[in-house]
């Protein structure tokens, strides 16, 4: 088996940085169909031991972007531009064999499928191990025991047993929690989790993001969580940046998305969670229409089609990112609460459009 | 090491595999009942009496009801007792002691050079499908697919024997007489007789593998910042080999009779070349212990082939 390559990833030591600062970075898709904007210039920073919540709908670009950040995309086929800054290394500038070292033992990814993402026909203990022993160097011994604390620690029960189990003999909330062990075993300082409770019960889902945040704490990592699901980030996430069509419509610190939401999409999300509190058979407020096309984006804000408050020049014209205080950005011409949104939330109400409607009829007033 | 559910499924395979062993012991036997012409008439010339002919029938045991009959011949084949020639009185069993190996040899060597050619294009093309060594080695291996076994067989022997000297034409040196010279003997047969399953192996490996490497796992791996190599033997080849191992059940079983045309070919006694000259002698008893030896090796390398897949895949052994 190789040992861990002499070649390593030396990080530049600055707490005063981020972790990690992405710049404008795009990554667009060559398909037959034409260009796929799956991310179109989105920024942001980190900082070390935090927790960043990247919330969207499904189409909205937050997988590939997790994935474009860590570089994990093949190059065939996809433009990448922009910057990810990654603890004073621009992780776009590296070749394949450098960002073997970062990833695993820097950077770690957990994925959104665990049936998919482990291997089913290699067993758990060795699909833990071989990260130990060909990134970390530990040999055969300190790679089981390490491995074993490490399925303690995530809670799966008899972990020595479980070493020689095969992926389909276990729960899809062990599954996850194996995947969490792979991810943490090389200690990383940023994991990235994509959709990381997706797939699972709503019970289990709250053990696995209580398992994340404490893992986090006590590893002091930062973490990337992506979700669509904002009532998912709202109490374990520092910062939450609200995606659409590939890019960042809003982005603030949690207490404050929830408390002064501008962008009109924000809203519509805060709405559709359901609430504990509210009588049985409310119904939900869905967010009428459909994401746009990434192939083919609207010229103006890409949320005007489905917006309430849009008016023409939402259509026209892309509102560009603005600060409404420090750190709280927003992408928005008519932002919730101001007198130009109720202007157009009436007038649209009045031509009948139907996210206009929708909110009208459930006593929804901008 | 193997499981309970391994263990189980072992033994419900074993049982079909009997089972199937059965229908074919009473195939083969039928098989002299049913070919054209009167073993009599074979055996005593066409101008015996009516009388002596019945007498051949009640020694051979042929004037008892089948069922019967059946059974002998089952007793006897247990015993190893496959019959003897009519023409040449050599005894069957001994016969395929000598045709079989041969062919036995021929197809496992066939077979390793077929996969060590294959496995390894194919891993390298799957890794950039559709770029030049891909679209180079898929040429190739078709090449190698569209030229039958004889052409092939004849250019092996102009080249290698005629031209270069460096093995010998025809003729067959046993395994246990003198292995260098035995493999020299089978190199060229071996070479014309898996040529074919190249592009097969090459094609299911190289699909699969494609397929394999989209999948979330293989990101996973590379996630890990595992050696690309290591992800391409530990991870990738394993879950991909699953449709190319099912062919080579099937394709191992049918070169065990169909190497006839390349042991023609090399002037080699195995036992496709003995099936074909007993048909046409009209030898009963050599036909019959020969496809019954035939069809057994091929369940059996089946079963085989069915049992290393579920080691291979955790997946199935609950099925």
């Amino acid at each position: 088996m190789r040992r861990a390559d002499p070649l390593r990833f030396a990080p530049v030591e600055d707490m005063a940085d981020p972790l990690l600062s992405v710049e404008d970075l795009r990554t667009h898709f060559r398909t037959p169909a034409g260009v796929l904007r799956a991310v179109d210039g989105v920024s942001f920073s980190l900082d070390r031991g935090k927790t960043l919540g990247i919330v969207g709908e499904s189409g909205s670009g937050k997988t590939v972007l997790s994935r474009s950040v860590m570089g994990l995309l093949s190059q065939s086929s996809v433009d990448r531009s922009g910057r990810v800054l990654f603890a004073g290394h621009d992780l776009t500038a590296m070749g394949p064999r450098e960002l073997r070292q970062v990833w695993g033992t820097q950077v770690s990814m957990i994925f959104q499928d665990p049936m998919t993402a482990l291997n089913p026909v290699v067993r758990i203990g060795r699909q833990i191990t071989e990260s130990l022993r060909i990134r970390a160097g530990l040999d055969r011994a300190a790679a089981r025991q390490t491995a074993v604390a490490l399925l303690a620690s995530v809670g799966i029960p008899s972990p020595e047993r479980r070493l020689r189990s095969y992926p389909h003999e276990l729960s899809g909330g062990m599954r996850q929690r194996v995947m969490i062990a792979i991810a943490l075993s090389c200690g990383p300082k940023l994991v990235l989790a994509d959709e990381p409770t997706t797939g699972l019960d709503v019970t289990i889902q709250a053990q696995i993001l209580d398992l994340l945040s404490s893992e986090q704490r006590e590893r002091s990592m930062a973490m990337v969580l992506v979700t669509h699901d904002l009532g998912v980030v709202a109490g374990r996430t520092d910062h939450i940046a609200v995606m659409y069509a590939g890019r960042i419509v809003e982005s603030a610190p949690t207490a404050v998305v929830f408390r002064d939401t501008k962008m009109p999409y924000t809203e519509a999300l805060i709405r559709s969670i359901p609430k504990l509190a509210a009588p049985s058979h409310t119904r939900l407020l869905a967010i009428e229409g459909r994401p746009p096309s990434l192939l083919d984006p609207p010229e103006g804000c890409a949320f005007a089609p489905r917006c309430p408050y849009a008016d023409d020049r939402c259509h026209r014209e892309a509102p560009p990112l603005r600060e409404a205080s420090p750190g709280h950005l927003y992408a928005c011409w008519n932002p919730v609460g101001t007198p130009a949104a109720a202007r157009a939330f009436e007038a649209n109400r009045q031509a009948g459009l139907p996210a206009a409607v929708a909110y009208a009829r459930s006593g929804v007033a901008p | 090491m193997l499981g309970e559910p391994v263990l189980k499924y072992l033994i419900t395979r074993l049982v079909q595999l009997v089972a199937v062993v059965f229908v074919i012991s009473v195939l083969a036997f039928l098989l002299v009942h049913l070919l054209p012409g009167d073993p009599s008439v074979t055996i005593l010339g066409p101008f015996d009496t009516a009388a002596a002919r019945a007498e051949v029938l009640r020694q051979l045991g042929l004037d008892k009801p089948l069922p019967l009959q059946y059974l002998t011949w089952l007793g006897n084949v247990l015993h190893g007792n496959l019959g003897e020639s009519f023409l040449t009185k050599e005894s069957v069993s001994h016969a395929i002691a000598q045709a079989f190996p041969i062919d036995l040899e021929l197809v496992v060597l066939s077979q390793i050079i077929a996969f060590a050619v294959a496995i390894p294009l194919a891993m390298v093309a799957a890794r950039r499908p559709n770029k030049a060594f891909d679209r180079l080695s898929s040429t190739f291996t078709f090449g190698l697919l569209s030229v039958p076994a004889f052409i092939l067989a004849v250019l092996l022997v102009l080249v290698f024997a005629v031209s270069i000297h460096a093995f010998p034409a025809t003729g067959w040196t046993n395994l246990t007489s003198n292995l260098g010279q035995n493999l020299r003997s089978a190199i060229l047969p071996s070479i014309a007789l898996g040529a074919g399953s190249v592009a097969v192996y090459f094609r299911l490996l190289r699909s699969d593998l494609i397929s394999t490497l989209q999948e979330d796992y293989i990101t996973m791996a590379r996630a890990k910042g595992l050696p690309t190599r290591y992800i391409l033997f530990r991870h990738a080849l394993r879950p991909s080999s699953f449709s190319l191992l099912a062919s080579a059940g099937i394709n191992i079983g049918s070169l065990l009779t169909g190497a006839f045309v390349v042991e023609y070919l090399f002037q080699l006694p195995g036992i496709g070349y003995q099936i074909v000259e007993s048909i046409s002698s009209r030898d009963y008893l050599m036909v019959q212990g020969m496809a019954l030896v035939v069809a057994v090796a091929f369940v059996v390398v089946n079963f085989a082939v069915d049992f290393l897949l579920v080691l291979l895949d955790p997946r199935i052994r609950r099925a």
